[in-house]
Order: C-alpha cells, then sequence, then structure tokens
C-alpha cells in the first residue's frame, strides 16, 4: 500500500509518460446484468416503501459483488483509472427514492468497492487509481424549470454545495485518489461541486486532484445550459484541475472537434469519453469496439489527449480496445502559459 | 516544443471573452446600475424586470463587453433584487452570452449574485479598508467561487489619491492575494480611483496625473495584472456640459490606456475620438488632465462655453446642447418639443431640488405645459405636437407619482379643474376623446377617463364620487346621440347641476340644441366642435366671472339654432312616403341583365397583407382625424401646418413600417354574394337561385325630401331588380378590419403614458380598414362579382369613387338604420369568420372595422336618407316587425322632428 501523496505523485509521473485510459460505461454494464427489484433490494431493503429498481447506486449496498465484477471487467481491459458507481449518490438524488440518508454511506462503500478492486490490479508498474464520481444532479441551477418564469430554478447553488459535500466526504473516506465531476450540462451545478471540493480540501487539509468533464448536448455545440466549449472552460478554470474533459451525448465522431477546440484553449490535462456512438432506435449503441478504437487511435494521433476512456454504451471489450491503440501514443503535452511581452 | 498559451484573464458569459495584454480597451456597460441609472432604479423598484433586461439588451446591442449590474439602494432588497435579475438574465441567450459583472458595496450581495453565474464573472469590488482579515475571506471566496476580482486602492486609513498611495495599496493587496492565498493573478483588476480634476482646489489638479502614473507603475510592477476605473469621475466639475465632458474622457482614456489601463466603466456611445477634437480644444483639455499649467483649468474655462454649442458632437448631435441648460429649462423644452427621452432624469433632479414633489409640477411642468396650451391656442403649435408634449408630461408625472403618494398631505395639486370623459355606452369609438383628454390635460385640467361603452349610471356615479366640474361625453354612431340624450335626461332627474360638454363624428350643434339642451336645464350642454375649442370651453365654464354670461351666449345660439330650422321645416317641403316611393328611380330592367357573381355564399380573407393595404390608404382622412386641415398631398407643403404634417406624416410612415414588420395589426376580412330582388322598399334575399325560398330580407328608407326637376327619391332596393320580372339579381355583403390584435400594443402604449403613439395606431388601423374595404370592393368588382374586370383606375380615381357599384354601410346616409347590422351579422357571420363583433350600439370591434352592402347596377349611387315622416316611420317599424318608439330611437337623428 502506498500513501495519498505517492499516490497522487505516481498519478502525475503516469500522466507524464502516457494516455492513461479511464473505464467504460457503469450504467450499460449493471443494466446488462439484467436485475431485479429483489436484486436492487437486496435482504437490507427488502421492505423498502419505494420501488427501487433502476436506483444503480443503491447495488454498492445491495449487489457489492455485481458492481466489483464490472470494476474487474474494466481493470481486466486495461484502464488506469475506474470510476466509482456513485452517479446519482447525492441525497438531493437519492431522495427521489428515500435514500438521502444513505447518501454518505452509498459514495464510502462505492469508493471501498473501487479501491478494493484497483488495488487487486495495481502493480508498480502499472497502478490503478479510482475516480470518485460526482454526477450532473438532475437539478439544474441556471436553467428555469418553468417555461412561465425564466427566474424560477429547481435547486439553489448552496443546496448543490450541501449536497455534493455529503458525497465528497464519502468517497474520500472511501479511498478515491481523484474526484471526477462528470457529465456537466449546467456548468452552475459543477461550479457549486467544485466550491464543496475546494471547501473540504482547504477543511481537511489535504491533495485531492479534481477532474473536471462537460457535456455538449448537441450539435449546436453548446453545453445545455448554453456555453460553448471555451466559456465552459473559462467558468470552472478556476478549479485548476488535473484535467478538464467532455463526456457523454456524443460519438468520437461528433465530439471531435469540441475535443479538438478544448485541447486548443487548455492549460491543463485534456480527457475525452465518449459514447460508443449515438443511440439507435431502440436506445442502444451501435459502435463496435474497433471502430471506437479507431476514432480514439486519430485523437490520439492529433495530440489531443492526456486520459480516454468510454461514456454510455461502452463495454470492458470497447475499453481494452481503445486500451491497446493509445498504449504507444505520446499524450498531449500540457501548454505553458506566458504573458505577451 | 510544447506550445504556449496567452495568459489572460478568462472571462466567460455563454462565450468566452479572454482580456490580457493584446486586447483593446473593454467597455464595461454601465446602465444596469440602480445608482447610475434613474431609469433602471425606477424598472427595479416597480419590479418591472422585463423592461429593465431590454436595459442590459440595449447595452450588450450597443457593445458593452461586460454587463456591469449593480442594485445597491436603500429602498431595494438589494440581494433578492440582484438574484433575480441575474436568473432573468441567464434565461436570455443574447444578453448572458458577455460576461456579469457583480457590482455592490455588501458583501452579502456579491456572494448571492456569485452563485447565480454560471459563467466567469468579476465581482465590484473588494478593497483593504475593513482590514487585511476580511479582505482575505473575501478574496477567498471569490476564488472558490471561481471569479475574477476588482480590487479598490482604499484600505484602513482610507482612499488612495496620490500616485504613491496608490501603488503602495495595489502593491499590498496583489501580495496578499497572490502570494498568501494564491490567487490567480491575471484575475486581478486595481481599481486606483479616478478622481475630479479642475475642481478650482489646487490638490485636485495632479489627480488624472497621479491616476495614470499609478497604473504605469502597477502593470510594470504587478505581473498579469489589470487596472480599471470610473471615467465619468473626472470630468465632474463640467457636469451640465456633456461635448466638454466626452472631450476630457477621451483625452484621459487616450493617456490611460497608453499608459495600461485595460478596462473602464464607460458611455462607450458617448466618446469622442481623440484625433476628432479641435487641436485648441484637445490641447486645453490636455493641460488640464496632464497638469502641465499651473492655469490649465482657467484657460479650459475660458473655452469651455464655446464647446456647449459648437464642439464635437457638432456632425451628430447639434440639438443636445440643450441638455446643459438648468433642469427648468429643460423640462420645459422638452415639453414643448416633445422629447421624452431624459424627462425621467430631469424630473427626479427637479424634484431633488424643491420640498415636496408636488411643487414640480406646480413650478416647471406646469409653466412649460402652458407655453404648450399659449402655442397651441395662438396656432403655432398643431395637435400632434400637443400630444407629443402630454406624453412627456404624463411621464414626468408617472416618475413623481410614488413620491407624492408618499407624502401624508400628498395629493394637493391645483388643478384647473377635473373633467369626467367618457365614450357613451354601445359605443366604442375614443380617437377623438382621446385627443381631447390630452389637449385638456395640457392645460392642466384633471381628466378623469371612463373608457368606452360606459353606461350613464357609471357616468353619473363616478361623476359624484370624484366631485367631477364637467362631465364630457362623446360617441361616433348615431345610436350614440341617442344615448347622449339619455344621459341628459338622467342628470336632470338625479339633480346633477354640472356642465355636459358633446363631442364625436355625428354629434352636432343642432343635435344638442334640438335634442340634448331641452333635457337638461340644470346646467348648460356645448357642442365642442374639436380639441382646440374645448380648452376654451372648459375655462369659461368653469371660471366663475365668466360662466353666466357665456352660457346666456350659448343659450342664446342654441334658441337660434331651433328656431331656424323649424322655419326651413317650413320652407323646405317633404313629401309623404307614398309620394316618394312614387318618385322613386326607375331602371330599365328589361334591356338589363344584372351581373352574376362568379361565387355564390361566403369567402374569408385571413390575415390579409397589411403592405398591399399600406398602398391605398386615403391619407387626406388622416391629417383630418389629426386636426390638419388641407388635402392630401397638397397639405405637406401648406404654408401653416405643412412642417407639423409632413411630420405626422414621417412618424406615420415610421409606424407603417413596424405594423407591417412587426405584425402589430391584423387584417381579416368576409365577403358574400346572394340572390337578391327587391320587394318595394325591402330587399329579399333567397336561399338559392331557385329563389323559392327567402333567407333573410333587407329593410332600406327612401329620402322623403322635395325634391327638385326630374331628381327621384332614393332608396337602395331601387338598385335591385324587382321581384315578379323574373329577373336574377344579385347582393353583397362585407366586413373587413385592420384592427386585429390591436389591444395589445395599445396597451403598451398605455403603460408607457404614450397618447401619441396610441392615437397614431388608432388613427392609422382606421386608415387600413378603410383601404381594405377599397380593396375588397375592387377585387369584387374585377374578380369575385366581376361586373367591371376590365376596370383601370388609380388611386385618386377610386379615392373620388369613379367606379361602378356602390358598397353603403347600415348605419351611414344612404341606410341609416345601425340595426340592420344584425342582418349582414346573420348572413357573414364576422365574428367567426373576421374577428369583428358588434356592441349593442351596433358599434363594431375592433373600431378599426368597416362593413356594408355591395350594389352592382350601374346607375347606383351614394345619397342620404334625410327628414324622414310619420308614415315612413310607422311603414318601417310594421315592415321590420318592431315598436314603433324602437324605430324613432334607432333613426332619431334622421326623423324630422
Amino acid at each position: 500500500m502506498v500513501n495519498k501523496v505517492n499516490r497522487s505523485e505516481l498519478l502525475h509521473a503516469a500522466l507524464a509518460n502516457r494516455i492513461l485510459v479511464l473505464c467504460g460505461a457503469m450504467g450499460t454494464m449493471i443494466q446488462s446484468k439484467k436485475l431485479e427489484e429483489a436484486d436492487y433490494r437486496g435482504e437490507r431493503f427488502k421492505d423498502w416503501h419505494i420501488p427501487l429498481r433502476g436506483m444503480n447506486d443503491l447495488i454498492v449496498l445491495t449487489q457489492p459483488k455485481v458492481v466489483f465484477g464490472i470494476h474487474e471487467a474494466y481493470l481486466e481491459a486495461g484502464a488506469d483509472i475506474i470510476e466509482t458507481n456513485s452517479f446519482n449518490a447525492t441525497p438531493s438524488d437519492l431522495d427521489r427514492y428515500g435514500l438521502a440518508e444513505f447518501a454518505y454511506e452509498i459514495n464510502c462503500e462505492a469508493a471501498k468497492l473501487a479501491k478494493a478492486a484497483a488495488d487487486e490490479f495495481g502493480t508498480d508498474k502499472k497502478p490503478r487509481f479510482v475516480a470518485g464520481i460526482l454526477g450532473p444532479n438532475q437539478k439544474t441551477s441556471s436553467v428555469s424549470v418553468d417555461v412561465n418564469d425564466p427566474g424560477a430554478r429547481a435547486i439553489t447553488f448552496d443546496q448543490l454545495v450541501a449536497d455534493y459535500a455529503v458525497a465528497i466526504k464519502g468517497l474520500v473516506d472511501g479511498g478515491v485518489d481523484i474526484i471526477l465531476v462528470e457529465t456537466i450540462f449546467d456548468t452552475l451545478n459543477a461550479k457549486a461541486a467544485v466550491f464543496a471540493i475546494k471547501q473540504y480540501i482547504d477543511e481537511h487539509d489535504v491533495e485531492l486532484p479534481i477532474m473536471i468533464s462537460g457535456t455538449i448536448t448537441d450539435q449546436s455545440g453548446r453545453t445545455l445550459s448554453g456555453q460553448v466549449t471555451e466559456a465552459f472552460y473559462n467558468s470552472l478554470r478556476h478549479a485548476k484541475p488535473l484535467s478538464m474533459g467532455l463526456n457523454c451525448a456524443l460519438g468520437p465522431d461528433d465530439l471531435r472537434q469540441h475535443l479538438q477546440e478544448l485541447s486548443r484553449v487548455s492549460e491543463f490535462r485534456v480527457s475525452g469519453h465518449p459514447n460508443a456512438g449515438l443511440p439507435n432506435e431502440i436506445g442502444e449503441y451501435d459502435m463496435t469496439p474497433d471502430e471506437m478504437a479507431e476514432h480514439i487511435e486519430e485523437w490520439a494521433d492529433s495530440g489531443f489527449l492526456n486520459i480516454v476512456g468510454g461514456c454510455c454504451g461502452s463495454t470492458p471489450e470497447h475499453i481494452e480496445a481503445i486500451a491497446k491503440v493509445v498504449a504507444n501514443i505520446a499524450p498531449r503535452e500540457v501548454p505553458q502559459t506566458k504573458a505577451v511581452a | 516544443m510544447s506550445k504556449t498559451l496567452v495568459c489572460e484573464m478568462r472571462l466567460a458569459g455563454l462565450e468566452a471573452f479572454g482580456v490580457g495584454e493584446q486586447s483593446l480597451f473593454v467597455n464595461v456597460g454601465e446602465r444596469t446600475n440602480v445608482t447610475g441609472s434613474a431609469r433602471f432604479r425606477r424598472l427595479i423598484k416597480e419590479e418591472d424586470y422585463e423592461t429593465a433586461l431590454e436595459v442590459a439588451r440595449e447595452q450588450v446591442e450597443n457593445g458593452a463587453q461586460i454587463i456591469d449590474v449593480n442594485m445597491d439602494e436603500g429602498l431595494i432588497d438589494s440581494e433578492a433584487a440582484m438574484v433575480t435579475f441575474l436568473n432573468l438574465m441567464a434565461a436570455e441567450p443574447d444578453i448572458a452570452r458577455v460576461p456579469v459583472m457583480i457590482d455592490s458595496s455588501k458583501w452579502t450581495v456579491i456572494e448571492a449574485g456569485l452563485k447565480c453565474l454560471q459563467g466567469k464573472g468579476i465581482v465590484n469590488s473588494i478593497s483593504l479598508k475593513e482590514g487585511e482579515e476580511e479582505f482575505k475571506r473575501q478574496a477567498r471566496l471569490v476564488k472558490r467561487y471561481g471569479a475574477a476580482v476588482i480590487v479598490m486602492a482604499f484600505d484602513e486609513t482610507g482612499q488612495a489619491d496620490s500616485r504613491a498611495r496608490k501603488v503602495e495599496i495595489c502593491t499590498r493587496a496583489y501580495e496578499v492575494l497572490v502570494r498568501q492565498i494564491g490567487f490567480p493573478p491575471e484575475d486581478i483588476i486595481f481599481d486606483p480611483n479616478i478622481f475630479a480634476v479642475a475642481t478650482g482646489i489646487d490638490e485636485h489638479n495632479n489627480y488624472a496625473v497621479d491616476f495614470i502614473e499609478a497604473t504605469r507603475e502597477i502593470k510594470k510592477k504587478l505581473p498579469y495584472v489589470k487596472v480599471s476605473g470610473g471615467v465619468s469621475n473626472v470630468s465632474f466639475s463640467f457636469r451640465g456640459n456633456d461635448a466638454l465632458r466626452e472631450a476630457i474622457h477621451s483625452v484621459f482614456l487616450y493617456h490611460a490606456i497608453a499608459a495600461g489601463m485595460d478596462m473602464g466603466i464607460v458611455n462607450a456611445g458617448q466618446l469622442a475620438v481623440y484625433d476628432d477634437l479641435p487641436d485648441e480644444l484637445r490641447e486645453k483639455v490636455e493641460a488640464v488632465i496632464l497638469n502641465t499649467h499651473p492655469n490649465a483649468t482657467e484657460n479650459l474655462l475660458s473655452i469651455a462655453d464655446k464647446y456647449r454649442t459648437d464642439g464635437i458632437e457638432l456632425d451628430e448631435n447639434e440639438d443636445e446642447e440643450w441638455r446643459s441648460w438648468p433642469v427648468e429649462e429643460r423640462l420645459s423644452h422638452a415639453l414643448v418639443k416633445g422629447i421624452a427621452d431624459f424627462v425621467e432624469e430631469d424630473t427626479e433632479q427637479a424634484r431633488q431640488k424643491v420640498e415636496r414633489p408636488i411643487q414640480v409640477i406646480e413650478g416647471p411642468l406646469m409653466d412649460g405645459m402652458n407655453v404648450v396650451g399659449d402655442l397651441f391656442s395662438a396656432g403655432k403649435m398643431f395637435l400632434p405636437q400637443v400630444v407629443k408634449s402630454a406624453r412627456v408630461m404624463k411621464k414626468a408625472v408617472a416618475w413623481l407619482l410614488p413620491y407624492i403618494e408618499a407624502e401624508k398631505d400628498g395629493g394637493a395639486r391645483t388643478s384647473n379643474g377635473k373633467i369626467l370623459m367618457a365614450t357613451v355606452k354601445g359605443d366604442v369609438h375614443d380617437i377623438g376623446k382621446n385627443i381631447v383628454g390630452v389637449v385638456l390635460q395640457c392645460n392642466n385640467f384633471e381628466i378623469i377617463d371612463l373608457g368606452v361603452m360606459v353606461p350613464a349610471e357609471q357616468i353619473l356615479k363616478t361623476a359624484k364620487q370624484q366631485d367631477c366640474d364637467i362631465i364630457g361625453l362623446s360617441g361616433l354612431i348615431t345610436p350614440s346621440l341617442d344615448e347622449m340624450v339619455h344621459v341628459a335626461k338622467e342628470m336632470q332627474r338625479q339633480d346633477y347641476f354640472l356642465p355636459l360638454m358633446i363631442g364625436g363624428a355625428t354629434t352636432s350643434r343642432a343635435h344638442t340644441a334640438l335634442k340634448i339642451e331641452p333635457n337638461y336645464q340644470n346646467d348648460q350642454v356645448i357642442h365642442v366642435t374639436d380639441a382646440s375649442r374645448a380648452v376654451g370651453v372648459a375655462q369659461q365654464l368653469l371660471t366663475p366671472d365668466t360662466k353666466a354670461a357665456y352660457i346666456a351666449a350659448i343659450r342664446e345660439d342654441y334658441e337660434q339654432v331651433r328656431q331656424r330650422r323649424s322655419k326651413s321645416a317650413n320652407v323646405r317641403k317633404s313629401v309623404s312616403l307614398a309620394a316618394a316611393r312614387e318618385n322613386r328611380l326607375t331602371i330599365d330592367w328589361t334591356n338589363y341583365q344584372p351581373p352574376q357573381p362568379k361565387t355564390m355564399g361566403v369567402q374569408v380573407f385571413k390575415d390579409y397583407s397589411l403592405e398591399e393595404l399600406r398602398a391605398r390608404i386615403d391619407w387626406t382622412p388622416f391629417f383630418i382625424a389629426w386636426e390638419l386641415a388641407g388635402k392630401y398631398p397638397r397639405i405637406l407643403n401648406d404654408g401653416i401646418v405643412g412642417e407639423q404634417a409632413r411630420q405626422l406624416h414621417a412618424d406615420a410612415e415610421q409606424m407603417l413600417d413596424k405594423i407591417i414588420d412587426e405584425k402589430w395589426l391584423t387584417a381579416n376580412a368576409v365577403i358574400g354574394f346572394y340572390p337578391a330582388n327587391s320587394d318595394g322598399d325591402d330587399i329579399q334575399l333567397y336561399t338559392n337561385d331557385s329563389r323559392s325560398k327567402v333567407l333573410t330580407t333587407l329593410h332600406h328608407l327612401r329620402q322623403q325630401d322635395q325634391k327638385k326637376g326630374n331628381q327621384p327619391n332614393y332608396c337602395l332596393s331601387d338598385y335591385v331588380a324587382p321581384v315578379g320580372l323574373d329577373i336574377p339579381d344579385f347582393i353583397g355583403a362585407f366586413a373587413c378590419t385592420a384592427g386585429g390584435d390591436i389591444e395589445r400594443k395599445l396597451a403598451e402604449f398605455e403603460a408607457d403614458h404614450d397618447d401619441y403613439q396610441s392615437i397614431m395606431l388608432k388613427v392609422l388601423a382606421d386608415r387600413l380598414a378603410e383601404a381594405f374595404a377599397e380593396q375588397l370592393h375592387e377585387r369584387v368588382r374585377t374578380e369575385f362579382w366581376a361586373y367591371a374586370a376590365d376596370e383601370s383606375l388609380d388611386n385618386e380615381d377610386l379615392i373620388k369613387e369613379r367606379y361602378a357599384g356602390i358598397r353603403p354601410a347600415p348605419g351611414y346616409p344612404a341606410c341609416p338604420d345601425h340595426t340592420e347590422k344584425a342582418t349582414l351579422w346573420e348572413l357573414l357571420e364576422p365574428n367567426q369568420n373576421a374577428g369583428i363583433s358588434i356592441t349593442e350600439s351596433f358599434a363594431m370591434l375592433p373600431t378599426a372595422a368597416v362593413s356594408g352592402w355591395y350594389f352592382s347596377h350601374p346607375n347606383s349611387r351614394y345619397f342620404a336618407v334625410a327628414r324622414l315622416q310619420n308614415d315612413q316611420v310607422a311603414d318601417y317599424a310594421k315592415r321590420k316587425d318592431l315598436p314603433k318608439d324602437a324605430v324613432e330611437r334607432w333613426l332619431g337623428s334622421v326623423i324630422e322632428s
């Protein structure tokens, strides 16, 4: 076992040498396990008053082996960084199932599971890292929920900060190496997450690398809350993250131009984890591992990447193919920032 | 080989905005600031956030690259206003694209604002004023929220004025921010305080130099930081001379930017170009800014007045000079010229000068309106100008009202008198009434306007409650005349003792004298021909010294009218109904084949092209509506009203552009054709061409005056082939409006106290409706009925009605019975088909509407039915199956008494 500071050094050392591979989709993998209501409930929640099927974050408590197995599959495929199963595990998100009070526990267990899996696979030559996931929160703080009242907000900045603070504490206590704020469709939500992380860091005097990953919703080239890529970058630059990236919504083909733009402006490392194409008419993702790897190889060759993985629809097979193609390509060099003389 | 990025302050709204060493000077929009803009303050106080957003939008459109938002005002919940406004701005992509500067002296307001910004904004401002600990606490939070920050050159001992102090404080702040708490230096903006120069105090002379040199040193010494400032402070001593102030700003910025100033809160639209300044002015201003000569201030003052009038803005804004006059004169000027742009700031300034807000109205505003009133009565100003002046007055009063109401013993405003005005029950026309109201208001009468369709009871009740001095009734359609008689009778019955003024298109001195005055003897009833007379009449009636003599003269006049009338009744002969029918128009039907319409039944025209109608507008009635006499286009070059007419015409054309482009109005119409034959004075319409079943019957009236020579006694039914000859004839009907949706825009104007635009829109809608009726009639002649398929007439011919066939309207001279509209409405269903409804008095809504019948016979022409005799009234009542007194009521004005 290595201590925290050393893990951070290891992480930076790894990033300096190669493109690190992030794991693929968690939701897609859980779906493929065809869990039933009883599986979600497990023994502990068998009398819960609200149906729990689909509450994927809860299974770190009720089906830990399933989650552990998914982590193992991605580590097996070659992922350097695996993501905790905590995308919807903030109190306000869990509250829809009446599970708000379990937020800390779920985050902590999600982190422990990932940590255990990572430790199992980690070697001196190829250390494995755990990224604690903070999802976007289902409610938006800068977009109105009421067409008749453009000033209305479903959640406030302060509520979000309090929400994320619980999740962060659980993830850190469970042993994550990084916090990854991902699938950001409302930048103000992400600013609240960053606020909570920085608050945690200041209060606990720890080092905690942050990864940030936004979502360009569609061909408009903007986030759901209306920002272009560079505006998104500028708005979260104060987080001084380990990496800034984009994920979800688009396949690698459509995401390329936005990742290129991010790579142009970013003073930090750049990450990308696209979907396996766009969903087909029955909601499944068709892009094969080889197709996806071909795009990713081109991204890497173009010098866009420091960290790469997959989002919706990607599987261990996709990650294996990706890991293979980026193994021998140099990572994007982080630019120097200088004032014009 | 790693690439390098420029170190910039990377701001963002929905778009990114970087400010670095190579950036041009950044303009921060300053108008969304309650401390700097009276208008914005009022909008926020009134929670009119929609309009407040427009202020933000205008700034972005005018080139502001960042928007400063400030809600610091004692009477505003600044935190709540900041949150509401920022959240609303976030929903407007064309505003939200630029970064926001959250401006407040209260940290809590700043923090509330930061929690609303998804982009990267700027905090304005923090300082060392309350010590290093508080400064650090706030800076840490700014960093955590992810904003840039303005740091004022202010510390525990005060604001920095000298160059050395400015540099010292900024350096200390930089050390704390960058070294102690790791604040990114590129996100620090110093404001080293711009103070006024040329104040007459020698110590102030170097303030501009202190700022410029401090800026130079700060930029050199403290890497990556930016420098900003509030530029208008520097010229504070020259308040009132905007041209000179702009020159000072321009020279100041020229040197400050060269020294490294990055951004500033300035009004970018009002900045002179350094190179365009006249040499003399630039040199003198430069001497003041750079403090190069002990007499620099005196030297600049010596030429200052010269540049009030002929300075830098000469090309575009030569008329702006009045802005530098004393506030009382500015208000008077604005009223006389009808300029509403500055009235709120000027009113506010005037308010602050007097003890009680009412004194602004009683003082400068009434003085200005007295000038307007004098010019109007002297014929030196015309109605459109007066209406514009009234708009300015209304805005000023609206501004003062909250202050007046806030005073306990507030509304003690002295006016010349209180006048109640109303369009009577059943009638919806109010252009004339509104004009009279405006003109009276301009002459310091207080107007209680009850609007349209006002029942007698409401008029009387309100007059009593509000203690009115005069009641004014208005109406356009003939049934309104009878309603006015009714109001007069009620006033008599309920013991009202106050003057009654009568006005409106169908009213007349004769009707007033004959029908109204005999019913109201408690005080005087007076017919007022137009708005310009209303003031004189009202004044005479309300001045005790003149009232008795004035009333005596009116009574005498009306008595003469009645006598002449009874004499002329004896002189001008009428004939019996039988004799009149005998003397009907005879048409030789045997050699005439009535044309058959191409399509029978109802046709609907929705959302007709306003552009097409615009080309057909008959402008002469437009000018009449505005009480400018003369025929178009000659009126445009008229020696007396020409200039006004041109201005009015230009305003109208401009509004027409908007009406069309922005779809202010909708034009709808419905027409229909029916098999028809005349049956005496009636016309029978059939369900189909077999003519076996009567669909409905139209009732018409015949002239009963004794004709000279072989002139016939006309009736419209004469134009349709009679039953029994087996000649298939036809009749058409139409209803059209160009006033669809008009209420939306009128409500806007009303909210803005803008009578001018409101009246203008109504008048234009009327013109468009008339044009629509003309357009439809032409298409009926050439296309739908097509009896004149090859007619080719220009607009002048059309206006002069040089075409075959007529389109008389129920309620107007040829068929004066408004109730016939009921039949028209059954046939065409204009409610559903064109959005036109009728009131109980058969007035059409929207008011900009025309309806009537189509007659195709080439001999048909317009005429006036008059002098109806008792025999026809009885006959008509029988035909219509109505009690005779009902017919008498509806036809009152055309029945010979």
